[in-house]
């Protein structure tokens, strides 16, 4: 029972890292990316195969951070020229051409059959022990990056980026340049998107392309509906309900007889769906209050 | 020392807005712009701002041609404009839309706010002052702390007028800055607009209420279909018979 609560706290932490990355970019800056699964995806890989290479975790985490960053810096000046839904869509053709590269690129990634036997971080520890000095390595990351997100969030920088959401001409009839701002944003929550998957691959140890639909994307986009956009608190509360769902309705399948895996895959997401309809019907700021209501 | 529009020509489609506009406005005057509604104002202080590409002609401040500029190197190089319809940051208050107008902050980088937090602090203490200083110039200062969404349009104005002086730019384009405003206060912003062109910021102003603008300028333009029919002191622009004819109808 233990173990179960462990292992579903390291799960919930990394969905917690990413949806800061989606309150800086989407709830602060009003950037709205339906690509981040791409970026988890890229920070998963990267680690993963320079693990298997032997190069040591802090490295390789890193490297997932970096190269998600770099990887959203193309994305960001592509930004600048789009309108925000053009902008949605090429977030989610650029995580889906990840996906595409990482399923065709098979003498780097190996496909669809995907990369077995990742290492776990602690390995040497063994057991319950390790599993638990992961969670607190996830937790302290996480907490690392919650505080970054609300500093940015109440400083001069949180302000401007809430002014290009607000509105983007009046920051440049300021004298101010939105696309700088936007790049860095985007980087940022990239990069945190980044080592979310770094952690999963070394947790999980086996990651296949598969993991990475645009489902994920949306689970964390709901996360933070539910929770209150543009709010770090709102991150955690809403990743919390996220998670009592989607487990929720996994022990529901192993009371209720006769009900497959395949069947309740659509069942959970049915009910998340609905729950996010009733969310925005009901409370459209999401439980900790939204930037709205200031 | 001067904004020289010359020779400005944008066209909507098949749609002349402006047709080979040409104007000259001293850096540090105050000078007003009339014309009926669709004449091609606002789309001239789009045009000078650079939110607008010209079809045709130059613009240069101070010497200096703005022609490959984008709108922000624009304001940075000392000229600001607001909008016709206020564009607030509706989310932030109205303390908060002056402040994150202030020009070159240390903490709008994240490597300053990450590494130079004493500075940002020592930034932000003088900013929140001068901050303070324009919420009670502009007498703002019973809504400083709420929503700036929320404000009335008359107070949107107020607004825009004091994120463009946080800039402290040369010369600051006021689109309608009237419109909607109580006239009780439109007399004190008038007043506020000449004492701050004492100390040397210069205004364009495009006002609809002739009357308000001919108290306040000493130098107007009259446009109409895309063109300046005429610019000078007011009282010989409105006596020129061009304008006479197009703009006031030939009324006597
Ligand atoms: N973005 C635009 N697209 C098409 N037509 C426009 C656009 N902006 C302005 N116009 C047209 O150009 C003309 C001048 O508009 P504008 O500059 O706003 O006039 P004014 O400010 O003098 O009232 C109007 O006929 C208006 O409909
Ligand atoms: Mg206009």
């Amino acid at each position: 029972m233990e173990a179960y609560f462990i292992a579903i706290g390291i799960i919930a932490l990394i969905y917690v890292i990413l949806s800061l990355g989606l309150t800086l970019q989407y709830g602060l800056t009003g950037l709205i990316n339906f690509g981040h699964v791409g970026f988890f995806a890229i920070g998963a890989y990267t680690s993963a195969l320079l693990a298997l290479k032997g190069v040591p975790l802090v490295f390789s985490f890193a490297a997932a951070a970096a190269l998600a960053g770099l990887a959203a810096w193309p994305l960001g000046l592509v930004s600048l020229r789009l309108r925000d839904d053009y902008f949605a869509i090429v977030t989610l053709g650029f995580s889906e051409v990840v996906r595409i590269v990482i399923t065709s690129e098979r003498w780097l990634t190996n496909g669809v059959q995907g990369l077995p036997g990742i290492p776990r971080l602690y390995e040497g520890l063994g057991g319950s022990a390790a599993q638990l000095a992961v969670l607190v390595t996830v937790l302290a990351v996480t907490l690392v990056g919650a505080w970054i997100i609300r500093r940015i969030a109440g400083s001069p920088f949180g302000r401007l980026i809430e002014a290009i959401r607000d509105n983007e001409e009046a920051v440049q009839a300021l004298g101010k340049d939105p696309a700088r701002f936007k790049v860095q944003v985007l980087v940022v929550g990239a990069a945190l998107a980044g080592i979310a998957g770094a952690f999963y691959a070394h947790y999980i140890t086996y990651i296949v392309p598969d993991q990475f639909i645009p489902l994920v994307t949306f689970y964390v986009w709901m996360a933070i509906i539910m929770g209150g956009v543009g709010r770090v608190s709102g991150a955690i509360v809403g990743t919390a309900i996220l998670m009592l769902f989607l487990e929720g309705s996994r022990f529901l399948r192993d009371i209720v007889p006769g009900v497959s895996e395949v069947d309740m895959a659509s069942v959970r997401i049915g009910a998340v769906g609905l729950l996010l309809v009733l969310f925005i019907m009901y409370r459209p700021q999401g439980l900790m209050g939204d930037y709205t209501k200031r | 020392m001067s904004l020289e529009i010359h020779d400005i020509s944008k066209a909507f489609g098949g749609f002349r807005a402006l047709d080979g506009v040409r104007l000259t406005i001293e850096t540090g005057s105050l000078f007003g712009i009339i014309g009926p509604n669709g004449a091609g104002k606002s789309t001239l202080f789009s045009v000078v701002s650079g939110f607008a590409r010209a079809d045709e002609g130059q613009i240069r401040l101070d010497g200096q041609s703005l022609d490959s500029l984008s709108p922000p190197a624009r304001a940075r190089a000392g000229m600001v404009r607001t909008f016709q319809v206020p564009r607030e940051f509706r989310h932030l208050t109205v303390r908060e839309n002056l402040m994150a107008a202030a020009p070159k902050q240390t903490g709008e980088s994240l490597l300053g706010l990450f590494f130079r937090p004493g500075r940002v602090r020592e930034e932000e203490g003088a900013i929140a002052e001068r901050v303070n200083q324009t919420i009670r110039f502009l007498k703002l200062s019973a809504v400083a702390d709420q929503p700036s969404g929320k404000l009335s349009g008359g107070q949107k104005k107020l607004l825009e007028l004091g994120r463009a002086l946080m800039v402290e730019p040369r010369l600051i384009l006021l689109d309608e800055p009237f419109a909607g405003v109580n006239p009780v206060l439109i007399g004190e912003i008038m007043e506020r607009i000449t004492e701050l062109n004492t100390r040397g910021i210069g205004f364009a102003i495009i006002e609809h209420d002739l009357e308000a603008l001919t108290r306040l300028v000493p130098q107007l333009a009259v446009m109409d279909r895309g063109k300046v029919l005429a610019q000078g002191a007011p009282q010989a622009v409105l006596d020129d018979p061009l304008v006479r004819e197009a703009y006031l109808g030939g009324v006597s």
